[in-house]
């Protein structure tokens, strides 16, 4: 490499084993201005409409002349600034026009590493990578680069993360993954038709804009409630089937793999040992048919759902593959709070229970809605007991589990000698189950 | 299993139950005191002399709604004092606080992310500080305010150090 420091800036340098994002990176941005002014248009549509009449075709036409190549002037320096490369322990990430910044991502720190393709990528062929690691940003993300490429990047960055020796990590190749569960469309828009808030929200939009125009008669106002009301309806009717469309959960030696999605594809990888809880929840209209959803949680990840939608021996054995070793509790097994609790919090009580076992402390709430939280007790970071006055007139407790993922469990009206030895016990458990936890690189033992 | 007593109990007032618990140091109690009496005295002050000067002597009897006030702070202060405590166990560090409401944590040595020690410009002018554990849990809500500098120093370092040793990831 020629001497760095002047030729670095000039040539925006490339350093030893950096590489630069895909060719086509700079256009997405040379849309900005356009995709801005219609935004805009779209908030505002009374003032967009007024400002508009003022201008002629041709000054509309000069000013996007002068916009779009400077959008694509900054999108092309962008994505010249921008480089990354994989090191022995880190992704590095260097980026910046005027202000440099460099991210040095940790690997054996990595939750999760998603894979994501939007319907215009997938034309053009390309992908964004995502690590997920506790406290990056959004912009930490590599996009875009070439399909293959990212594919390949995300072997190798496994690879790595799992303990490869550097040499080897390059040529390990991608680990096999085996399809455990697959959801079926019908039953992704069955559920979906079963679910409360679809309707609610389709509701909203068909019967808030006719009233508003016998209220108002104005069209504006009518457009600007219909529209963001019709965007909701459509995110959780259609977008969410289109998103959860053909949704995969697959297992390989590198974790759990989940790919889903119609238009835009999602390919995410959980490595073992990232999940801090598991959430088995039935929707009060699923139970007739035995459905069930199941969330997780993975710390600095953003998806929440593991299984969008499957009968609940399926997702209870889905369950058992990411938690090793764990039996979910059916519901006969927990241990519901004694029957005093029923004067403390009449009816609400009922949906309370709890069980402990080796590996796992589940809780479960939910009258209609049931819940049932799963926390392996190596992933909880503290326990605490809270009591109230009104809890101490019946004598009860409820305890708490804080985990990584920023979510608590709450074992609500225990007795409260019970909360006393189960804060003692939890903190033991917690303490040992670490113990035979597999290490952050999970290859190596 | 060694729920162990701790080594150092650090003195105030060592629990004589099993884990040996350790209570604050007064100065945090005289610090609350204080406050609590300056500002309420200087309320009684403005609401005996305000409505005494402007309506009559018989309305400075106003006043003694903050002085009731007082009384009842301190008592409250006091009994909120004596409830916090703590134990540095063997493997984890346990605290206990609240009168109406009360709660109990603990959380591992191996958890802990990072150990803080804060003292703000009142705390420190009544030589006190507060140590701070966190988590990788953003709930987990482990303060000990009020302690002696010293302590607090001692115990942060006892904390990073058994941290360091028994240290685990997420």
């Amino acid at each position: 490499m020629t001497t760095p420091g002047v030729a670095d800036t000039v040539t925006g340098g490339q350093r030893a084993g950096e590489r630069r994002l895909h060719p086509v990176t700079p256009l997405r941005r040379a849309w900005a201005p356009v995709a801005v002014l219609i935004g805009w248009a779209l908030h505002d549509p009374d003032q967009a409409q007024r400002q508009l009449t003022r201008l002629t075709t041709t000054t509309l036409l000069t000013a996007l002349a002068v916009l779009v190549p400077a959008a694509a002037l900054y999108g092309f320096l962008s994505w010249w600034f921008t480089h990354f490369a994989v090191t022995e322990s880190e992704l590095r990430i260097r980026t910046g026009l005027f202000f440099r910044r460099t991210a040095h991502i940790r690997l054996e720190r990595v939750q999760a590493i998603d894979v994501t393709q939007p319907l215009l990528a997938r034309v053009a062929g390309v992908a964004k990578l995502k690590l997920d690691v506790i406290g990056a940003a959004k912009k930490d993300e590599l996009a875009f680069l070439g399909a293959d490429e990212a594919r390949a990047l995300r072997a190798e960055l496994l690879a790595r993360a799992a303990g490869f020796a550097p040499e080897t990590a390059h040529e390990v190749g991608e680990a096999p993954a085996r399809e455990i569960l697959r959801t079926p469309p019908r039953d992704l828009a069955v559920s979906l038709l079963l679910t409360g808030a679809t309707w609610a929200s389709l509701a909203a939009a068909l019967v808030v804009p006719p009233l508003l125009w016998l209220a108002t008669g104005n069209v504006w106002t009518v457009l600007a409630t219909a529209l963001p009301l019709l965007g909701t309806a459509g995110a959780s009717s259609v977008g969410r089937f289109v998103a959860e469309y053909d949704w995969t959960v697959g297992e390989s030696p590198d974790g759990l793999r989940i790919d889903r999605g119609l238009l835009d594809r999602v390919h995410e990888t959980v490595p073992p040992g990232r999940v801090q809880t598991v959430r088995i929840v039935e929707p009060l209209l699923w139970r007739r048919l035995g459905w069930v959803r199941v969330e997780l949680d993975v710390a600095g990840s953003s998806n929440p759902v593991l299984v969008p939608v499957a009968p609940r021996e399926v997702a209870v054995a889905v369950v058992a593959r990411v938690l090793p070793g764990v039996a979910v509790p059916a519901r006969a097994e927990l241990s519901r709070p004694p029957r005093r609790a029923g004067r403390n919090v009449p009816l609400w009580w009922r949906g309370q229970g709890i069980a402990v076992s080796d590996a796992v402390f589940a809780t479960r709430h939910g009258l209609l809605r049931g819940s049932l939280a799963l926390v392996p007790h190596a992933k909880v970071q503290s326990v605490r007991v809270t009591q109230g006055p009104w809890r101490r007139l019946w004598r009860l407790a409820d305890v708490h589990m804080d985990t990584g993922a920023g979510k608590t469990l709450t074992a609500r009206l225990r007795d409260a000698d019970e909360a006393a030895e189960l804060l003692r016990t939890q903190a033991e458990r917690s303490r040992t189950g670490r113990r035979d936890a597999r290490p952050d690189r999970w290859m190596s033992a | 299993m060694e729920t162990g007593s701790a080594r150092d109990t650090g003195g105030a007032r060592a629990g004589t139950d099993a884990p040996g618990w350790t209570g604050l140091p007064p100065g945090l109690l005289r610090m609350r005191r204080l406050l609590l009496v300056v500002w309420l005295g200087l309320l009684a002050v403005a609401a005996g002399l305000l409505p005494g000067l402007l309506a009559g002597p018989g309305w400075a009897a106003f006043a003694l709604l903050p002085l009731a006030l007082m009384a009842w702070g301190w008592t409250l202060l006091g009994r909120n004092w004596r409830s916090w405590r703590y134990a540095e166990r063997a493997d984890d560090l346990l605290i206990s606080r609240g009168v109406l409401w009360r709660s109990e944590t603990v959380v591992p040595y191996g958890r802990m992310q990072l150990v803080e020690v804060t003292s703000g410009p009142v705390e420190r002018h009544f030589g006190l500080a507060s140590v701070q554990l966190h988590t990788a849990a953003a709930a987990t809500d482990a303060t000990i305010p009020g302690l002696d500098p010293r302590e607090a120093e001692r115990l942060r370092d006892r904390l990073t150090e058994l941290g360091e040793a028994r240290s685990a990831g997420l």
